[in-house]
């Protein structure tokens, strides 16, 4: 892989991972256990997408180095395969109830905004250019998924029984946040990408403060899993992509 | 920081696009301009085409591509032919660059103006322990009043009540 392959590579990673957690947000329209949640909800997704695009805008210039023709991000998201996705396991766990949904939320947001603000210091300024766009969203992000933790957390007896619940399922995929492998390694040390390992102590320091708020137990480091990054997914990923895809699948070039 | 830019009265023709480009009302808040709003960051000439430099509030804005076309639409009844719509990330938008005259207008639209910004480490203590500056209602100017949600209308609006009047209004987030 030469340099220009892992960086599109990295980009799609970093692409990736808002789309999904987009859509997933998404199927919440309509279905928020109150309007202010509904609106939200989908006014982080679209955060998220707006940041998505922008990883895919240049992930499109970076390929068309490699392969001559780059992608567009419609091309992105609608026509490729599950293998060729490169987002995190944890953005795309189901819904579940709302205290999955925020348990999530917060799993990721608190690793997002860490890993956007040191990505602002990138020495490829595009990259440095959209992640402190994104970063002063990820800061608004993280304190509402962080309150959402404490309320359920700390809320009633039925609340902080759902809650422990979700970080309990959905602690597994946290792991895979701050895997290094070779490519995110060496665009570290150009300075131009971040070493995830790099984040985990804060991460781990600010998740198990709101933690200790909410009054729910961290739960242990045990097996982890991962994949996401090489275009390995779980069991719901196929059916997400299947309802994210099946419009520009069936009807090719639609616009509207 | 758009004072500065529109104060160089260098060239008629950028100077006249300025004038123009002020009187484009922002799609979601149409009391302010989008040059009032600070994400018209240049206007500039290349060789003999127009070049119209803009950032976006927040990433995801649906209205960006509503004010480009806007700015297009000006620029032809302006009559120039060649011309181009830029964004521009870096720096990052602020509602520090909100025109001061903007947010008393925001106030009489009923909508709290940005307050400072908070640049200190992200808090997640929790909402009973963060610290909340008073948002003054936009409607009676009493400082009783709540967070409803961190989300309003739009992205770049949070829901409030106030506690005296009891009516519910938009706060400009500060970003």
């Amino acid at each position: 892989m030469n340099r220009d392959q892992q960086l599109l590579d990295y980009l799609l990673r970093l692409a990736d991972s808002d789309l999904i957690l987009t859509q997933h947000l998404g199927e919440w329209v309509g279905h928020g256990p109150v309007i202010e949640e509904d609106i939200a909800l989908t006014n982080v997704g679209l955060d998220l997408l707006g940041q998505a695009r922008m990883w895919f805008g240049y992930a499109g210039e970076i390929e068309a180095r490699v392969t001559r023709r780059g992608r567009s991000e419609d091309e992105f998201a609608f026509l490729r395969e599950a293998s060729g996705f490169r987002n995190l396991l944890l953005v795309e766990q189901p819904n579940g109830d709302y205290a999955h949904t925020m348990a999530r939320q917060f799993c990721f947001d608190a690793w997002h905004e860490l890993l956007l603000a040191e990505l602002s210091r990138s020495t490829d300024a595009r990259i440095a250019g959209i992640a402190a766009k994104g970063w002063k969203e990820a800061r608004y992000h993280v304190e509402r998924s962080g309150d959402w933790v404490i309320r359920l957390g700390d809320g009633t007896e039925e609340s902080h029984a759902r809650m422990q619940a979700a970080l309990d399922d959905l602690w597994m995929y946290t792991g895979e946040m701050f895997e290094s492998d070779a490519i995110e390694v060496a665009l570290a040390a150009e300075g131009v990408g971040c070493d995830p390992g790099t984040l985990a102590p804060a991460w781990r320091e600010r998740v198990g403060a709101v933690l200790a708020e909410a009054t729910l137990a961290m739960p242990p480091t045990a097996w982890m899993q991962s994949g996401g990054k090489r275009g390995v997914h779980t069991e719901h990923f196929g059916h997400l992509l299947a309802e994210m895809q099946s419009l520009p699948r069936a009807y090719p070039g639609a616009q509207w | 920081m758009v004072t500065d830019v529109i104060a160089e009265p260098i060239d008629p023709v950028l100077g006249a696009i300025w004038q123009r480009l002020a009187a484009i009302p922002d799609p979601e808040i149409p009391v302010i301009s989008i040059v009032e709003l600070g994400i018209v960051r240049k206007v500039a000439r290349e060789g003999d085409a127009i070049i119209v430099t803009v950032t976006p509030t927040y990433s995801g804005c649906p209205a960006t591509e509503m004010i480009a076309s806007d700015i297009r639409r000006a620029l032809a009844q302006s009559g120039e032919t060649h011309y181009r719509v830029e964004t521009q990330l870096a720096p990052a938008w602020t509602t520090d660059w909100i025109a001061p005259a903007a947010r008393e207008r925001l106030r009489a639209y009923g909508i709290a103006p940005p307050g400072e910004r908070a640049t200190q480490r992200v808090d997640v203590s929790g909402l009973r322990r963060r610290p909340t500056a008073a948002v003054a209602c936009p409607r009676c100017g009493s400082s009783r009043t709540t967070e409803l949600s961190r989300f309003g209308s739009t992205p770049c609006k949070a829901q409030y009540r106030c506690e005296d009047c009891r009516e519910p209004f938009d706060y400009f987030k500060p970003h």
